[in-house]
């Protein structure tokens, strides 16, 4: 035989990975280091396929990491400034200890610093790559922009998110870009398009947070710190595509028209310049003028393979995002001080609404309350004393709904004080099979241009007039049938009573139905064919089918308490009826 | 209140001065009551209230000290006069000042009659005080001199204060300097000017190092110097006046791009809300009570969702959301703690993954419904054959009987009393031969039924009685009984008794050899016995295991015994091994074998049926799992090609099991009919099954004493 012997572990899978501490002494890292090069350079564990062989045989718990990512991030500059900044963090202590202020401040001048540029380009090397991963950075960025100012982090962190996600708002305000809003009791969610990526991204309601003592705030701040850049980067890039100055300046023109309505003490230029940004009422200035609003008629090349259906199903809905980016336009809102102010200025200025608010809130307000012109004014109270003519009053929802649904809601539902129809998630699209919610399938309705307010009002017309015949109707057809018979037979049996005191049953009819004998059968046949099934293939099939048939239990569920629900609000509602009448 | 606490501050006052006094410290701010008392009756009256001077104090403090110490002696006559003075004045005050107890906190004092000691070690008494609130009240009301009454802690007694101590009190109240007449911003006189002088202001020659360069600096300076020949101090770096944003992504090379990243697995973005997490959800989407306990109950990991869904009138309304910091963390572990692995994700369409199989109703015939049921047997019945013309049906219970049924009519013919449970029965398979072998207890029973052709069961008996005995004895392993008369009328004309139990009975095709199955452990566990020469041998000379089942081969001279996991396969006439099937089973229960002889069907107690191909492997070629509990019987049509299986779960499935003539075709295995009836009783379900030599038709005998017929 000859040649040595094969050693085990020695090659295949237990070569391609590492072990987290390995990986830690391989690059001479303390844990935190190896953590924050992790964060930031985004390597993440690897599942590997067999674990006892990359184990070494044993099935302990651990996490393993590619030998390749490991090998290349020993290159990585950054690791190099860890370094520096220990030694840093080491000198400096020292001479603080020792009180001597000049080499403190000495140290202190060449403070080591790091880039995270090269990383981002790294990491994502186009940026259609980068526009899909921004979802956390999103979040994260937007969530840091409402921490105080105190504690857990740096202030000058907190600015750069505010500043970053400010500028991100102002961006898909300019670009009209955001497609769906949703409120949560977790926070307010939007999805942007953003050069057709969609982009969501969650932001909490402004209240102080009661900061959790179980969070590791420098994990947090790890990736802040990549986020921020990557973000930075991103935004610089989007406003270019817009033709837009960055950093953004409010177009001089409305600057121009702020600045006596703000008062002349407010503050510095500088320090007032980024909440009159943040008021999301400015338009943002542009490189190059715009010239023609219109945008160019797009040249429009067949794709091959496309029917003229698809172009034309195309081409609808291009027409109809148009048209949602254009809903609010003309309207002209005021959100009264109770209103959460910038998520809803946000949302109307990304569908081209005018809008503005008390200038006691907060600047930019572009016109008053007495303004003639209002349409709308967003109330959250439930009722609102002097009124004006002209204009409706309606609760915040409104807003919101209406951009789900693309297009300008009946008002009626939303009037102050009035009990709110449900806010239904934007993000789910029901597949077949699933549970509608009946203020889904009226919305859908609406939206293909039926009307069905007023069936529905018929259709209770209706059931108030003849309640009774109703709930027989919902019964099945077969339960009837089976009524109808007995009844006849009860007939028969009082008529033969009558006539004689013996008794003839007539004989039964054993009706054979031949549906249900075909249906028996055929089921039958597929589960003989079950039990030829393969044993894999069985438990695929089981648990597919197992899937399939809990949520079809789900459904149900939801729509027998939705039942359930809407017969104890209508006997409410005939109680107070019968009592009103009484 | 208010007139109080100048008094408490002028108490102090006193207490300091007293202190002063004793330990001869000096405190030139403290016009204590007594000093300015002091000061009223000295001689220098333009001193003012309170405003004790150092010397004066030291003067005041110094008769006390003389009177002490004894050898102050510089200015011992004027201390002696000025003492003198003092005591002629304030003779009456004499004894109530000198309190000797020092500087500790009055309240000792506070439970005792005194209050001190005076100067002669006698009680200093407090004065009788047993004013009540009202009384305080009255006074506080009726004096006008209240305001400025404080009481001294040392001797408990009021003292009045005068307008001078107010005033100095007031002072001091106000920060300002006790004495009036002090002027705290006089003009600063510098000692030394800014001009130059033609002098120097001292005489002292100038030094050498003031002339001569520093050796230390000139060190220092080398060592800096040194320091940056050898680059280890650098200049401050530039300050990097790049832009912190540009466009990163302004020359996208799609070179550039590492081919790691194509090995990049994305991090799953993160799910997006339903309806339920709205903040006025459909009411649907709210939990019940029950739900919501149930929630509570689980594990926060299990939960489904995680957060319960709430209701608010109105968006005013809505609360801050507790756990947000919370979730964004976790994203953030997620992010860079959790394994990442790529999964294929299963689509398909559950309905391809069925088999498509014939239908069964091409595969006809089979049976399909229950047709009889033969009801007799009080108990189990374990055991069933047909007779080769398909008119009779055998049975063996555990209530000791074996009963005879026309198979048309459910009619039991006879009844046979064998005292013992009847393990196994089997008819013999030649049609001119009518006779029944019954396993029960240690022997074999072979019994003419005496049912049909009167001719045929004569012929059968004359061919047992033709039997004509060998002359010499051979030794053999069992012994071969004739009848008793008794036994004879009954029907019974042989016995073949073993050492041990009989297992099982089966005839071989032709009629004349039949197997025994007994239970033991050694080689002697299998026999093959001859009717007509009433001889048996024992095959084996090795025990290979526990025997379950022995089967003749319908045309081959082989011999195939089932031990719990192999089934072998002998060939009689070379009297060797041929072959050896491996099960795939833990325990073989039963054994049928295809008319062709080429396949076996294996039925085991671990719910599987293993079908071989003996021309294709050893291994099973299909094993089938069709029974939820332990199969019991098998068996193989003789026309037809069906095959069924009982099983404890009570019911029967039939199979349709082609064989092709064609080697190269696999045989198509159909399950096509699964028949129930009998009611599992003791976990017994079916325990024979068999099909009618001609019809297809199955019989079953179950545990709850009956044998059914389906057809």
């Amino acid at each position: 035989m000859g040649g040595l012997e094969k050693k085990k572990y020695e090659r295949g899978s237990a070569t391609n990975y590492i072990t987290r501490n390995r990986a830690r002494k391989k690059l001479q890292l303390s844990l935190p280091d190896f953590r924050r090069l992790c964060i930031l350079k985004g390597i993440y564990p690897h599942e590997p396929k067999h674990k006892k062989k990359v184990n070494k045989g044993s099935t302990a718990p651990r996490t393993f990491y590619l030998l390749k990512d490991i090998k290349f991030l020993l290159h990585e500059p950054i690791v190099n400034k860890f370094r520096e900044y220990k030694v840093f963090v080491r000198k400096l202590r020292k001479a603080y200890g020792k009180s001597e202020w000049s080499t403190v401040d000495r140290l202190k001048d060449n403070k080591p610093s790091y880039k995270l540029d090269h990383i981002v380009k790294e990491r994502y090397p186009t940026f259609v790559d980068a526009l899909r991963d921004l979802d956390d950075a999103l979040s994260m960025c937007f969530l840091f922009s409402t921490f105080p100012r105190t504690g857990k982090c740096h202030v000058q962190t907190i600015q750069l998110c505010r500043r970053l996600a400010v500028e991100f708002m102002n961006y898909v305000i300019a670009s009209r870009s955001l497609r769906k809003v949703f409120l949560s009791i977790k926070g307010i969610y939007y999805q942007a398009e953003v050069l057709g990526q969609p982009v969501t991204w969650i932001t909490p309601y402004t209240f102080a947070h009661d900061h959790p003592t179980d969070v590791d705030y420098r994990v947090m701040a790890t990736f802040t710190e990549f986020y921020t850049t990557l973000l930075g980067f991103v935004n610089f890039r989007l406003y270019q595509s817009l033709n837009l100055v960055y950093p953004p300046k409010i177009d001089s023109q409305t600057d121009a028209e702020l600045k006596p309505a703000e008062g002349t003490e407010y503050a510095m230029d500088s320090e007032s310049y980024l909440e009159k940004l943040s008021a999301l009422s400015a338009s943002l200035a542009r490189v190059l003028a715009p010239a023609h609003e219109d945008e160019m008629e797009m040249d429009e090349f067949p794709v091959e393979g496309e029917t003229a259906e698809q172009m034309d199903a195309r081409k609808q809905e291009q027409e109809a995002l148009e048209k949602h980016k254009k809903l609010f336009e003309g309207l002209r809102f005021f959100l009264n001080r109770e209103v959460p102010r910038e998520p809803l200025a946000f949302v109307i200025r990304c569908f081209g609404g005018q809008v503005s608010w008390d200038k006691s809130l907060c600047i930019g307000a572009t016109y008053d309350v007495t303004d003639p012109s209002i349409t709308h004014h967003i109330v959250d109270r439930p009722r609102v004393e002097p009124q004006v003519v002209g204009r409706y009053y309606l609760q915040p929802q409104w807003v919101f709904d209406s951009v789900n649904a693309k297009l300008c809601l009946p008002v009626a539902d939303y009037f102050p004080g009035v009990l709110l129809p449900p806010h239904l998630s934007p993000f789910v699209t029901e597949q077949e099979g699933d549970y509608i919610p009946p203020e889904k399938l009226k919305l859908l309705a609406m939206q293909r241009g039926e009307n069905p307010d007023d069936e529905s009002e018929e259709e209770d017309e209706e059931e108030e007039e003849e309640e009774d015949d109703d709930k027989e109707e919902e019964e099945d057809e077969s339960e009837k049938e089976e009524e109808m018979k007995l009844k006849k037979m009860e007939e028969q049996k009082t008529q033969s009573n009558k006539a004689l005191p013996v008794k003839v049953t007539a004989g039964k009819v054993r009706l054979e139905d031949k549906q249900r004998l075909e249906q028996e059968q055929q089921s039958e046949e597929k589960r003989l064919a079950i039990m030829m099934m393969k044993k894999r293939e069985k438990y695929l099939y089981k648990k597919i089918m197992f899937g399939k048939k809990r949520k079809v239990r789900e459904a149900n569920k939801l729509a027998a308490k939705r039942k359930a629900h809407d017969t104890a609000v209508k006997e409410e509602k005939k109680k107070s009826k019968k009592a009103r009448r009484a | 209140m208010e007139q109080a606490r100048p008094g408490g501050e002028s108490a102090e006052e006193l207490t300091d001065s007293g202190e002063s006094v004793y330990s001869g410290l000096e405190d030139s701010g403290s016009g204590s009551s007594s000093a300015g008392e002091d000061s009223d009756s000295d001689s220098d009256a333009e001193d003012g209230p309170g405003g004790s001077s150092p010397p004066r104090t030291h003067a005041k403090g110094a008769p006390r000290k003389s009177k002490t110490l004894e050898d102050d002696s510089s200015l011992k006559d004027d201390e002696d006069l000025l003492a003198q003075n003092e005591y002629e004045e304030d003779s009456s005050d004499e004894e109530d000042i000198r309190n000797t107890v020092g500087n500790i906190p009055m309240e000792w004092y506070q439970d005792f009659p005194h209050i001190g000691y005076n100067l002669d070690g006698k009680k200093i008494y407090k004065p009788i005080r047993n004013k009540d609130e009202l009384d305080m009240f009255l006074e506080k009301m009726e004096n006008p001199e209240y305001w400025r009454t404080v009481q001294d802690k040392m001797t408990g007694a009021d003292i009045k204060l005068t307008d001078e101590q107010v005033e100095l009190v007031h002072r001091l109240q106000r920060g300002q300097f006790g004495d009036v007449h002090f002027n705290p911003y006089e003009p600063a006189v510098d000692f030394f000017t800014h001009e130059v002088m033609i002098h120097p202001v001292t005489n002292r020659p100038a030094d050498k190092r003031s002339f001569i360069p520093s050796l230390i600096e000139k060190e220092k300076v080398s060592k800096l110097v040194h320091a940056i020949k050898m680059g280890w101090i650098k200049p401050r770096k530039p300050k990097d006046d790049t832009p912190t944003y540009y466009d990163l992504w302004a020359h996208e090379d799609p070179n550039s791009i590492l081919g790691r990243h194509k090995m990049h697995v994305p991090a799953p973005k993160m799910k997006l809300p339903g309806h339920e997490e709205s903040y006025n959800p459909p009411p649907e989407y709210l939990l019940s009570e029950e739900e919501k306990l149930a929630w509570e109950q689980q594990e926060p990991a299990e939960r489904k969702l995680n957060f319960v869904p709430q209701q608010y009138r109105c968006l005013r309304a809505v609360p801050a959301y507790p756990r947000f910091i919370h979730e964004r963390f976790e994203r953030c572990l997620d992010l860079y703690l959790c394994p990442r692995q790529r999964k294929m994700r299963v689509n398909v369409d559950p309905e391809d993954l069925i088999p498509k199989l014939p239908k069964p109703q091409d595969l006809q015939p089979f049976p399909t419904t229950q047709a009889l049921i033969y009801r007799g047997h009080s108990s189990l019945v374990r055991c069933l054959s047909v007779s080769p013309s398909g008119q009779w049906l055998v049975s063996g219970s555990d209530d000791g009987t074996v009963r005879f049924w026309e198979v048309c009519t459910a009619r039991c013919m006879k009844t046979l009393p064998v005292g013992g449970v009847v393990k196994s029965i089997a008819w013999n398979p030649n049609p001119t031969v009518c006779l029944v072998a019954v396993g029960v207890e240690q022997s074999v029973l072979l019994v003419n039924p005496c049912l049909g052709d009167k001719l045929l069961y004569g012929a059968t008996d004359q061919l047992l009685e033709s039997y004509v005995a060998p002359e010499e004895e051979r030794v053999q392993p069992v012994q071969w009984v004739t009848a008793t008369a008794e036994q004879h009328g009954k029907g019974v004309r042989l016995l073949v008794q073993h050492s041990k139990a009989v297992k099982q009975v089966t005839w071989h095709g032709k009629g004349d050899y039949f197997a025994s199955v007994v239970s033991d452990n050694s080689n002697m566990q299998v026999l093959i016995h001859q009717t007509s020469k009433r001889w048996s041998q024992n095959p084996f000379r090795k025990s290979k295991g526990l025997v379950q089942c022995v089967l003749f081969h319908p045309i081959r001279p082989y011999f195939f015994v089932a031990t719990q996991r192999y089934v072998r396969v002998y060939n009689l006439l070379k009297q060797e091994l041929t072959k050896k099937l491996m099960t795939n089973c833990k325990w073989v229960s039963s054994m049928a074998i295809h008319p062709g002889g080429d396949n076996i069907i294996c039925g085991s107690y671990d719910s599987k049926l293993a079908w071989f191909d003996l021309d294709l492997s050893t291994r099973p070629y299909q094993l089938l799992r069709h029974h939820k509990k332990a199969l019991r019987s098998v068996a193989f049509h003789k026309r037809y090609p069906l095959f069924a299986s009982a099983s404890d779960d009570g019911t029967v499935i039939v199979c349709h099991g082609m064989v092709y003539n064609d080697l190269l075709q696999n045989p198509l295995l159909v399950p096509v009919k699964v028949l129930k009836g009998h009611t599992p009783t003791l976990d017994l379900g079916v325990l024979a099954v068999l099909f009618h030599p001609t019809q297809p038709w199955v019989f079953s005998s179950g545990a709850d004493g009956t044998v059914r017929l389906y057809t």
